[in-house]
């Protein structure tokens, strides 16, 4: 086994390289999931009955099968019909899509938590159905939602780990390579693992920073039961 | 002759089997402040909703001045604006300071700027007197005042008719008269209302008539020497008898 001190100096550039690919990861495939499932989330709660329908449906087959067979058909498959991604697109993709289906579910609750008197309340003002949503509903339902929904910039981050499986250069193929090269697994993968760890350490800490920050004065729970 | 704001014409509501009100007619004149009581579940809330388009009723039809506006095609959102509510639950927006509140339909239904509305919106918060609580948030007011602040969001938009919907239900006794009081100088100050209330000394002091309702029925309605001292229907009498009653013991134990 390698000193841990030797180990970094040989191996740090790459890791580091390896960390900061999978950082994009975890953003780019963060902010599609976001993008998708906001408007997933607002198209199951007020959206027309097929719509409501479809964004279901979306949201049971993205949840209900691996991931991994999705970036899988994302990367493999669909070149078959003539779609060809790169591979960091296709990770991205496969990321983005997933994680939107979960991001709706966490975000449709608290759309539902803050519920109908909100909206009579913006209505009763004058306010149009999406005038309400926008300046009413969803402010308070982001920060119901804040708490629940750390969960999944950290999961993702963790998640990304797959990708190195269509040879994207992120932290766990810079790890497998090094591993091959010294052949010590236990060594290896224990500094991956640590930085994985100091990487979501670092990510929750600003994710309660943000939770702090967004708090509404006087609401310990932002929702008036 | 007194010019009616708001007309009720013939209004009936169900939930499919379940008949909330039939046939019911009401009108409210410019000025007036018409006080609903009756029994829970007898509709009032339901009919308040109605007029404010927050429900469609499945038959009849509501006049605001000379616009009907359950016929189709209205445009709920411009006749909100015109319409103020009041909710047993505030519903104050709790993302918003109060200022915030009542800002917000100036700002996005009534496009004025900033700083119209900032001016606007201070001179209602003034006019429920809490002006100096304009940057708290909902959370960190009393019940008491988080209605004022709603009373004065829907103030602002300048409604033709305001609706109270128990307005004071929800809150602790001590809290009841401040609300009460900022009512009662709207009524004087000529503004158009329809309360339902269980407040009955409210009722009698303020209200130009009072509707009994009962069943999804206008069992009675006259002005309160009318309906306090000579009730056509003992039902009537029976009904105010037993709140005025409960009123009277909710005071003592007050004091």
């Amino acid at each position: 086994m390698l000193s841990w001190l030797g180990y970094f100096e040989r191996f740090g550039s790459a890791f580091l390289r390896g960390a900061g690919v999978t950082l994009k990861l975890t953003a780019i495939g963060l902010t599609i999931g976001f993008c998708l499932g906001l408007l997933l989330a607002l198209a199951r709660s007020y959206g027309p009955k097929w719509l409501q329908t479809l964004a279901g449906a979306y949201i049971a087959v993205f949840r209900g099968t691996p991931l991994l067979v999705q970036l899988f058909i994302i990367y493999y498959g669909l070149p078959e019909i003539g779609i060809a991604f790169p591979q960091n697109i296709a990770a991205y993709l496969a990321l983005g899509l997933n994680s939107a289906a979960y991001q709706a579910e966490y975000l449709r609750g608290s759309i539902n938590a803050i519920g109908s008197a909100q909206m009579q309340a913006g209505r009763s003002i004058g306010l149009s159905k999406w005038q309400t949503i926008t300046y009413i509903i969803l402010p308070q339902a982001l920060r119901l939602a804040l708490p629940s929904w750390s969960n999944e910039p950290i999961s993702l981050l963790k998640t990304t780990a797959i990708v190195f499986l269509i040879a994207v250069q992120d932290l766990m193929a810079e790890a497998k390579r090094a591993a091959t090269t010294t052949f010590d697994f236990v060594g290896t993968y224990l500094a991956v693992a640590l930085v994985y760890l100091a990487m979501v350490f670092a990510l929750d800490a600003l994710l309660k920073f943000l939770e702090r920050k967004t708090k509404i004065p006087g609401m310990d729970i932002e929702v008036h039961r | 002759m007194p010019k009616p704001i708001l007309t009720i014409n013939n209004l009936t509501k169900t939930y499919g089997k379940n008949v909330i009100f039939q046939h019911l007619d009401l009108t409210v004149n410019e000025g007036d402040t018409i006080v609903i009581i009756g029994p829970s579940g007898t509709g009032k809330s339901t009919l308040l909703r109605c007029v404010n388009l927050l429900t469609r009723p499945n038959e009849g039809q509501i006049w605001l001045d000379d616009l009907e506006i359950t016929a189709k095609g209205t445009d709920e959102d411009q006749v909100r604006q015109h319409i103020g509510m009041v909710f047993q639950n505030f519903l104050l927006f709790n993302h918003l300071t109060a200022l915030g509140n009542v800002k917000l339909g100036l700002t996005k239904v009534k496009h004025m700027s900033d700083e119209a509305a900032t001016d606007k919106a201070m001179k209602e918060l003034s006019r429920v007197g809490l002006a100096d609580r304009a940057d708290h948030y909902p959370g960190q007011l009393s019940g008491g005042q988080q209605q004022r602040v709603a009373i004065a969001r829907a103030l602002a938009m300048d409604p033709r008719v305001m609706l109270f919907d128990e307005p004071t239900s929800a809150l602790d006794p001590e809290l009841i008269g401040e609300v009460l009081e900022v009512m009662r100088q709207l009524a004087m100050d000529g503004m158009t209302m329809l309360v339902v209330t269980h407040e009955m000394g409210f009722a009698r002091e303020v209200a130009d008539r009072i509707v009994f309702m009962e069943k999804g029925y206008i069992v009675e309605e006259g002005s309160p020497d009318e309906m306090f001292n000579h009730p056509k229907f003992d039902r009537t009498r029976e009904f105010l008898w037993k709140i005025t009653e409960l009123y009277g013991k909710k005071e003592k134990e007050a004091k």
